[in-house]
């Protein structure tokens, strides 16, 4: 199903800087769409175009055919930000912080029901917070701070979930965990959208990928969209790129060349004649 | 014994005493929201601001917390608007609005010094009051209560995370407008019983005590309440013997009060830091 669409959106801030122009995409639920782009490309600021924070100076979001205050009102959409601009020391426990993501759901005293404390346990079990419930939320780790609040996107249960670089920080355990869960919920016909600079989990985990500098570069799926001739468009020179061609392999006259490229910490790893217009499955560790 | 119970056999003690409390307890629920967000002097400026409000309202013979209130109300969108415009940080913002809005009062009251004596505003006395301004004071802290009781978690929300606040479809501006005034209705109330001066304590210092003794927000908000109420009406109580201002001895009680809690909280107090700290 199409539940979010842009409609040329485009995004300038007060101080003349232009963030995006001229986006237009649909997605779709059901699916873990990835978003990538260079530092200062405009992926927070499309997330924030998508929640409303920005207002677009051209163009439209919609979300399941509705303005975006209407279905922000019926809990369609949870978003987990780049960074957190929270006071740590605020007096609320882990707990407290993933109830919030229920409110919508609670009558208007907000007096959680059985449900929403079962969603609270569910949602810090799934990122593996259960341990952490009764903790001040200052008295976390960085990574675990990122944790309770994609728990809260999840207690929330949201049609559509956005995620704003949720791996940056957490180790690759908490990834892989992240990853599965990302997929369980694209399962449950919900609409996943990840920013990230691990190129090389991108194939791994994603349904769709959408590349961005300032405009949408590319949008489709994984197999068609994520070559390197468009990364090398999101990307100018800047990744860090090698070619081990045939000679370097290989005796043979096989004329494919291994093509790694890295943006982060996970390489991706493109096999093939041109330089690779299949791609490996897997991202390797090196 | 007999001599303790004595105040109560006056009608106008009793009045003061828990009239006294219940403002304290309202003042000590905002206290604690303010305290959080780093507005504290907030409750200063806004009480501040009033003055020309009750100058006014009395030059035009009108209930007193009518142009108290709106005075206030003033003050605090001028506050935000001010924030918002411009790059100043809110300690500043802070300090211009309600200087502004005290000078021109204290002009006013220069101006028409029949109107009603300064002294009264800025000192208060709950002792001295009328009976209609009771009245008005009881009105305002009991719907300023049951307000703050059906909206402290979307309130607590909006403190915590504005954007998340906004994205679960809370109205955050309506919510940030009905704070401030209910702000400016309790600083209306609380200039009645403490004075102006001594507003601030009654908005501050309840939750600061109570933030250094927990870490969950429903219960910083008991603890304020209660430390805001008791010694409310016990400093309007113990002011019968002494024959002192009952704000001053209010604000006493609740520093006192923060004292001992500053040097022997169980987790963030003093020494439980410094003893943390050596190992
Ligand atoms: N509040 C703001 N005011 C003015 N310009 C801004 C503001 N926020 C972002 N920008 C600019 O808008 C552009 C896009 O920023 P954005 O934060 O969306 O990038 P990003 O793709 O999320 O980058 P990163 O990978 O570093 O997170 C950048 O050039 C940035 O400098
Ligand atoms: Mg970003």
């Amino acid at each position: 199903m199409n539940i979010i669409e842009l409609n040329n959106v485009g995004v300038t801030y007060p101080n003349g800087q232009v963030a995006l122009e001229g986006v237009n995409a649909t997605l779709r639920t059901g699916t873990i769409c990835g978003l990538v782009g260079v530092n200062g490309a405009g992926k927070s600021t499309l997330f924030k175009a998508i929640m409303g924070f920005v207002k677009p100076t051209v163009g439209k979001v919609s979300i399941a055919g509705q303005e975006v205050r209407q279905a922000l009102k019926k809990n369609l959409v949870s978003y987990v930000p780049q960074t957190e601009e929270v006071d740590w020391n605020f007096p609320v426990l882990v707990e407290d912080v993933v109830m919030m993501g229920r409110y919508g759901h609670m009558g208007f005293m907000r007096r959680p029901a059985r449900a929403d404390h079962q969603a609270v346990d569910n949602a810090l079990e799934r990122v593996d917070m259960g341990a952490y419930k009764k903790r001040q939320i200052g008295e976390l780790s960085g990574g675990q701070r990122k944790r309770v609040f994609v728990a809260r996107a999840l207690a929330q249960g949201g049609q559509i979930i956005l995620l704003d670089e949720p791996f940056t920080g957490v180790d690759i355990k908490t990834e892989e965990s992240l990853v599965a869960l990302f997929r369980s919920l694209a399962r449950e016909d919900r609409l996943i959208l990840v920013s990230t600079h691990n190129l090389g989990s991108v194939p791994n985990f994603c349904d769709d990928v959408m590349l961005i500098n300032q405009s949408l570069l590319a949008h489709g799926p994984v197999e068609t969209t994520f070559t390197q001739s468009n990364l090398a468009k999101a990307f100018g020179g800047i990744l860090r790129h090698h070619q081990l061609v045939g000679a370097d392999l290989h005796d043979d006259e096989d004329r494919r060349s291994v093509t790694v490229l890295t943006d982060d910490e996970r390489p991706l790893v493109l096999y093939g004649e041109e330089g690779g217009q299949k791609i490996t499955k897997h991202g390797t560790e090196e | 014994m007999e001599l303790a119970l004595e105040p109560f056999a006056y009608n106008y003690m009793v009045k003061a005493i828990w009239v006294s409390a219940l403002v304290g307890g309202v003042c000590a629920f905002l206290s604690a929201y303010l305290m959080l967000k780093g507005w504290s002097l907030m409750g200063d400026a806004l009480a501040h601001s009033i003055v020309p409000g009750v100058v006014l309202s009395y030059a035009l013979a009108l209930p007193f917390a009518i142009g108290a209130f709106f005075a206030g109300m003033l003050a605090a969108l001028s506050m935000a608007i001010v924030k918002q415009r411009t790059r100043l940080r809110e300690d500043a913002v802070i300090g211009l609005i309600f200087t502004a809005f005290f000078a021109a009062g204290l002009l006013m009251v220069s101006i028409n010094p029949t109107a009603v004596s300064i002294q009264a505003i800025i000192f208060g006395n709950i002792l001295a009051i009328s009976d209609q301004d009771i009245n008005q004071v009881v009105i305002i802290s009991v719907v300023c209560l049951i307000v703050l009781c059906v909206k402290w978690k979307d309130l607590m929300a909006v403190f915590f995370d504005e954007n998340h606040a906004r994205s679960i479809g809370l109205r955050v501006t309506a919510l940030k407008v009905l704070f401030f005034t209910l702000l400016s209705a309790a600083c209306v109330a609380a200039l009645q019983t403490v004075g102006a001066i001594l507003v601030i304590a009654m908005v501050v210092t309840p939750g600061a005590t109570a933030y250094l003794l927990t870490d969950k927000f429903d219960r910083l908000i008991v603890i304020a309440v209660l430390l805001g109420s008791v010694t409310s009406g016990v400093g309007a109580y113990a002011s019968f013997f002494l024959d002192a201002n009952p704000g001053g001895l209010i604000v006493t009680l609740q520093t006192l009060i923060f004292l001992s809690v500053f040097l022997f909280a169980p987790k963030y107090g003093f020494f439980k830091r410094r003893a943390a700290a050596n190992g």
